[in-house]
């Protein structure tokens, strides 16, 4: 065989055992990517099964937020009225006036009074920790003040020979004051209470 | 018998480099993938293990219609109690 025959084989030989070794590696490298692909497939899977619910159960906690919303804003309005109730929510949360009453649009556009200024700051702060009312019984600021269960309690208290019902002496009726009520109390010096003359 | 010689210097010198050359890049290209899909892999794992806590969302969804309906209460008795504006 001639020399330049050997060579060629030599040189093919050499070209064989490079490809051989390249794509073995590269199998190698590819059954490790495999692996790994199944380990992700596999965690995203789980991640799928568990976020299933979770559209249909934020939606739910959602819609009960939005009626919670709905009854306050609708109570709150009907009973202090727009403008007052604008000028309480800017009492205590003064960013918050600024978007206005989800179900009220003209909120947005009324000059919220001064509320927070004539009440005091402990007042506010009260009303806002809310731990008077039953609501906060979940509250993290503390248990409630009040027991939600017998809320009654303390107004029964009040009359704990029962409510005195129609036809029944009617109790002492309030004291009528002014410079023309029948009974003068005459002013002391010391600004204390007189007795009535 | 001198153009066998050319293409075996062709073979040695520039097929065989190209060959290992071109083959290299692939290797190094697959074994680049690997540590990318590794935490890609580790991330979707610990993403799922961050979801373990959605079960809670049924407890707070449960806690969410109890403070709403205690909400309800509480605006009720309001409503009746408080005169309108």
């Amino acid at each position: 065989m001639p020399a330049a025959g050997v060579v060629m084989i030599v040189a093919v030989v050499l070209i064989v055992a490079a490809l051989v070794v390249y794509l073995v590696s590269t199998i190698l490298a590819l059954r490790q990517i495999t692996e790994g692909l199944d380990e992700a497939i596999a965690g995203v899977g789980e991640i799928i099964e568990k976020t299933a619910p979770v559209g249909e159960v934020v939606g739910t906690i959602n819609r009960n937020l939005d009626a919670g919303v709905d009854l306050l804003e609708g109570l709150l309005v009907k009973k202090a009225g727009l403008e007052d109730a604008v000028g309480l929510i800017d009492g205590l949360y003064p960013d918050a006036v600024g978007a206005g009453l989800r179900n009220f649009p003209d909120s947005a556009t009324i000059r919220a009074p001064r509320i927070g200024e004539v009440y005091t700051k402990g007042t506010l702060t009260l009303a806002r920790l809310g731990r008077e009312a039953p609501i906060a019984a979940a509250s993290p600021a503390g248990p409630a003040l009040r027991d939600p269960g017998y809320g009654s309690r303390a107004a029964r208290a009040l009359y704990p020979e029962g409510r005195p019902v129609q036809g029944a002496p009617s109790l002492p009726r309030s004291p009528v004051i002014g410079s023309d009520s029948p009974v003068q109390y005459p002013e002391r010096g010391d600004g204390a209470d007189a007795g009535a003359v | 018998m001198t153009l066998e010689w050319i293409g075996d210097a062709l073979l040695l010198l520039v097929v065989l480099p190209a060959v290992v050359y071109l083959l290299h890049g692939v290797l190094r290209a697959a074994r680049n993938i690997v540590p990318s899909v590794r935490q890609i892999a580790g991330a979707a794992q610990a993403g799922s293990r961050d979801l373990d806590a959605v079960p809670l969302l049924l407890t707070t969804q449960d806690q969410v219609i109890k403070t709403v309906e205690t909400a309800a209460n509480y605006g009720g008795s309001l409503d009746v109690i408080v005169d309108d504006a």
